[in-house]
């Protein structure tokens, strides 16, 4: 049995009045691929969103329910919101590189949480970027400018940027919906590697890519976890005829 | 369809012509100035020591460089913190926000001779600062404050809402954030704001005979009186046997304000042309 990481209990989600949640109960393991799926604005990416609190900064936001990390409540009182950030790593559906180099890129994050010796520095660049397979590609022009890199490079450094702060947990929202098949292969080929060390949870539209890449399946609609499990599982004998649909297209 | 396309024609005439006719309006102010100035330009108008007989322009030159300056130290920094707490700190559409636009908006339209006079009462007479490049430049920085505030936020805004999260996401606070990856993306624009400051400051004179005085001098502290080139135009034009020399200030003015503009222009390639 692998050891549970996300822990979510009853958690209801408010933007202003409008309720984008109800009641989600889920649990995600450790050293595991847990893909989200559901038509466009059920709620996968606010969900993905409050993993890491980053609703916090959307206005008129607010939670009820638990979400427990290893256990402890990550909107309990005392929880430093910046250390919980650095635990749990976000990769944005359209890449968002900062217009700085690829190094400054990479070495922003271990900065900010205190890392200052160059050379502590340059082999935690090094590794993140060859971490996330782009090392032979960026490593003759670290210090230009990273926005002059192609679409899925700069979503492979956002990546390896994530990685840099070495998190334990990996929320990546659509992360190849922008880009071609064979910077999606890459990158697909990247997460089941980074499985062996992170706990991964990726939201997606693309089926195929759900039952290449992740262990377990969670279907959401219209702000309700609909169906969940192993995603063989899910994806041969659904429960829900909900469900069924969606998979085999006939709906969303 | 017939009508459309005459409206259509009679457009693109209409327009070519005021854009021609702004060229050549901003040509002729031009060529009026360079035919009548160049022609009076004397050494004697650049020593060091201003004289009724001489009038110099040099000390009111070095008076104008060190206004813009001091006034930049001022409105500057205030401007582009004052911008952050807008954009980055309040919420957006705010009661707070509003009031705070409104108000920059109104101050940002009203003619300079008033901030003359408010600055005379307020600064000259009020704290007692004099007829003093201080009071001028203090002045001056409520006057371009509000521009200042309008163009930074402008800038703030226009920084991809991607860049903060990616940030947050990180586990950067607020701080580090804004000044470590927004504000480095917002300074051109910022930049352009300062530089269209910097011209105002230079083409003041209103609100500057109230408050710097007419005192032609290279100040050696900033409590003394100074006559900026606008100014001593204004001066010169004002004593009416002086008109020549007037337009060959006028000449160095422009030459100040055209190599102001070229120099920022490529500073700012310079900086931010990243290898
Ligand atoms: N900041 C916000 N303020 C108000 N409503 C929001 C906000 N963000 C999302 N919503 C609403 O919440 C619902 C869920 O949105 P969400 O972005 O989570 O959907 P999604 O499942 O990720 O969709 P997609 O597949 O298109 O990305 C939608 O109805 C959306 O309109
Ligand atoms: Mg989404």
């Amino acid at each position: 049995m692998l050891k549970c990481k996300f822990d979510v209990k009853g958690l209801d989600l408010y933007y202003s009045d409008f309720q984008a949640l109800k009641k989600v109960d889920l649990e995600m393991s450790e050293n595991e691929i847990m893909a989200f799926i559901g038509p466009s604005g059920c709620g996968k990416s606010t969900f993905l969103r409050t993993l890491n609190r980053m609703n916090d900064i959307v206005e008129g936001c607010r939670i009820e329910g638990k979400i427990l990390l290893d256990g402890k409540d990550i909107y309990a009182k005392n929880v430093d919101v910046n250390q919980l950030r650095k635990r749990v790593g976000m990769v944005f559906q359209k890449p968002n590189p900062f217009p700085q180099s690829v190094y400054d890129n990479i070495a922003y994050g271990p900065i900010t949480h205190g890392i200052r010796k160059k050379t502590d520095l340059d082999e935690i660049v090094e590794k993140a970027l060859k971490d996330a397979a782009i090392w032979e590609e960026v490593k003759d022009r670290l210090r230009k400018s990273a926005l002059g890199l192609s679409g899925g490079q700069q979503q492979r450094l956002c990546i390896a940027r994530a990685l840099a702060v070495e998190p334990e947990i990996l929320l990546m929202d659509e992360p190849t919906s922008a880009l071609d098949p064979v910077s999606t292969g890459t990158i697909e080929d990247l997460m089941v590697e980074l499985r062996e060390k992170y706990t991964i949870i990726i939201v997606t539209h693309n089926m195929q890519q759900a039952t290449r890449i992740s262990d377990k399946t969670a279907f959401f609609l219209m702000g309700e976890v609909i169906e969940y499990g192993k995603t063989i599982d899910i994806f041969s004998n659904p429960k829900h005829k909900r469900t069924e649909n969606y998979i085999t297209g006939r709906f969303g | 369809m017939k009508l459309t396309k005459f409206i259509d024609r009679a457009l693109l005439v209409l327009t070519w012509l005021f854009a021609g006719l702004t060229i050549a309006v901003l040509a002729y102010i031009i060529f009026h100035i360079v035919i009548n100035g160049v022609p009076h330009l004397r050494l004697s108008l650049f020593e060091i020591r201003h004289t009724s007989a001489n009038v110099s322009m040099l000390p009111s030159i070095v008076s104008t460089l060190f206004m813009v300056i001091l006034t930049l130290i001022f409105a500057v920094p205030l401007g582009i913190f004052t911008s952050i707490f807008l954009v980055e700190y309040m919420k957006k559409g705010s009661r707070f926000v509003n009031v705070v636009r409104s108000a920059a908006e109104l101050l940002s339209g009203i003619p300079s001779i008033v901030y003359g006079l408010f600055g005379l009462l307020f600064f000259v007479e009020f704290l007692g600062l004099g007829l003093s490049l201080l009071s001028g430049s203090l002045t001056l920085s409520i006057m371009i404050l509000p521009l200042v505030i309008r163009t930074t936020e402008e800038a703030l805004k226009s920084v991809p809402d991607g860049y903060r999260e990616g940030s947050f996401a990180l586990g950067a606070g607020k701080l580090r954030t804004i000044f470590v990856i927004i504000l480095p993306s917002a300074i051109p624009g910022i930049f352009a704001g300062v530089i269209l400051a910097v011209g105002r400051i230079i083409g003041e004179s209103a609100a500057l005979i109230f408050t710097a005085g007419t005192f032609a001098q290279i100040p050696d502290n900033i409590l003394q009186s100074v006559r900026t080139l606008a100014v001593h135009m204004w001066v010169l034009s004002g004593e009416g046997h002086h008109i020549n020399e007037a337009y060959a200030t006028a000449v160095a003015l422009l030459a100040v304000i055209f190599l102001i503009n070229a120099l920022s222009t490529l500073a700012a390639k310079k900086i931010f042309s990243i290898a």
